[in-house]
């Protein structure tokens, strides 16, 4: 008997391409491609693992064992590169691949996890883990749960029920850590536990203007708009002097300065009272909106305070 | 209900039935989840069949969508009450409906005396019935 199942016969036949159809995990990967500009490395770890999982399922089917492999994962990088986005896509390939049972997303901070008085933390932190099972649970800027400046600070407790469960309830549910790389790296550190228990380590890089450009482009078709050729290259112009100056957040300061394109758009076309407009004049932002942002008033000298340039 | 050779509370689901493992727990409340159903825990230690309210242990989980939260919210029921009564219900809250859809005991106490029949004479010789769980000759938390 024992012999049987150690040499590998050829009746034992499984079909990848069936498996893989059946989860429709390309449809996800091309999403994946189509709508997250850059982020090669982030692409490559998710390939990878949708690979693993696709793998240890066929494994399943022949009744090979299958070790169920920890999934949880750890998002390092600047804002604004795609941590949170990624983390929603995380869900739904895990659950299209078998590994969580629902594939939903509950995303918290340390505000949702840890109490304020004594034996108020582990009932909080518990009912959030209870919320995320069977799914995934995102802790964003994770380093908050710990304070090393106060020794009487809750959040350890908080780490300490999160590592118990993260180990013993792994089938359950996938916990992903996010936030900025050094602090991080500084949090994990402090909680060897905590890093020891994260299968994945996975550092999300900036943009490039490029990339930047297309991403802009990205949001404005979402919405229905489009820039004109001219917008286009004075946003390049822009999106190279935006990079230079403090609090630039990728993708999230691009998010922003087109919002401030629509506003300035709409006022344009609104001055415009008089004649008819077109559609295309409705969906397109000329070069000019562009131009009246303070970033081509002023240069790069003027500090700015906040992001509403 | 007295003369049960089972010796067993029957009451819910399944009561007739061994007790379920926590895997068909886990199944019957996946069942539950998948209806829209929000899951509660109760407890009791009067097992009376007129009993009808037993006291809630926590919150219905109207939020939760995995059984194995539910599951891990049974064991601490159990944890706490290892000699009570408790039973998993799941309330389907839709308009017009509004009312328990399933219930069924997941605890029960080692030994489960049962009831006894009480006559009571009344006017004319007329002869009242009633039950009365032996149990309940305790006071409370102390009964099993």
């Amino acid at each position: 008997m024992s012999d049987a199942e150690n040499t590998p016969s050829d009746v034992n036949e499984v079909d990848i391409d069936a498996v893989y159809k059946e989860s429709a995990i390309q449809d996800v990967l091309d999403r994946l491609d189509a709508e997250l500009v850059g982020l090669v490395p982030v692409k490559t770890r998710i390939r990878e693992i949708a690979a693993l999982l696709l793998v240890d399922k066929l494994r399943r089917q022949l009744d090979l064992t299958a070790g169920n492999p920890s999934m949880h994962m750890s998002f390092t990088g600047n804002p604004g590169t795609g941590k949170t986005t990624v983390a929603m896509r995380m869900a739904d390939i895990l659950h299209r691949l078998g590994y969580v049972r629902q594939g939903h997303l509950v995303a918290v901070t340390r505000d949702d996890l840890v109490g304020q008085y004594i034996g108020h933390t582990a009932p909080k932190t518990r009912e959030v883990l209870k919320k995320a099972m069977g799914g995934v649970l995102f802790i964003d800027e994770a380093y908050y749960l710990y304070k090393p400046e106060n020794e009487r600070d809750y959040g350890a407790e908080s780490i300490e029920i999160l590592l118990q469960v993260m180990e013993n309830q792994r089938d359950d549910l996938v916990v992903i850590l996010a936030g900025y790389k050094d602090r991080m790296d500084k949090f994990f550190e402090s909680n060897p536990g905590m890093s020891s228990r994260i299968a994945h380590h996975i550092d999300f890089p900036n943009y490039n203007p490029d990339e930047l450009v297309q991403i802009a482009k990205l949001m404005l078709a979402e919405s229905n708009y489009r820039m004109s050729a001219e917008a286009e290259e004075v946003f390049s112009e822009y999106v190279k002097k935006r990079m230079e100056m403090p609090n630039f957040a990728n993708a999230r300061s691009i998010r922003n300065a087109l919002d401030r394109a629509r506003l300035r758009q709409a006022n344009r076309l609104f001055n415009s009272r008089g004649r008819m407009l077109t559609k295309v004049d409705l969906m397109t932002i000329e070069a000019e909106d562009l131009l009246k942002s303070r970033i081509f008033a002023q240069g790069t000298d003027e500090s700015t305070q906040d992001d509403d340039e | 209900m007295i003369t049960n050779p089972t010796g067993r509370l029957t009451q819910g689901q399944f009561s007739f039935l061994p007790d379920l493992t926590d895997e068909q727990i886990s199944a019957q409340i996946k069942w539950a989840l998948a209806h829209d159903w929000a899951v509660s825990i109760e407890y009791t230690d009067d097992p009376h069949p007129r009993n009808t309210y037993w006291e809630m242990f926590g919150l219905p989980m109207f939020d939760l969508k995995d059984p194995a939260a539910i599951l891990m919210e049974v064991n601490e029921a159990r944890k706490t009450f290892p000699n009570h009564y408790i039973r998993v219900m799941a309330f389907n809250s839709t308009r017009g409906v509004e009312s328990p859809a399933m219930s069924f005991i997941v605890n029960r106490p080692a030994n489960e005396p049962g009831f006894g029949l009480v006559r009571a004479e009344g006017p004319g010789r007329e002869i009242r019935y009633s039950f009365h769980s032996y149990a309940t000759d305790k006071p409370e938390s102390e009964r099993y």
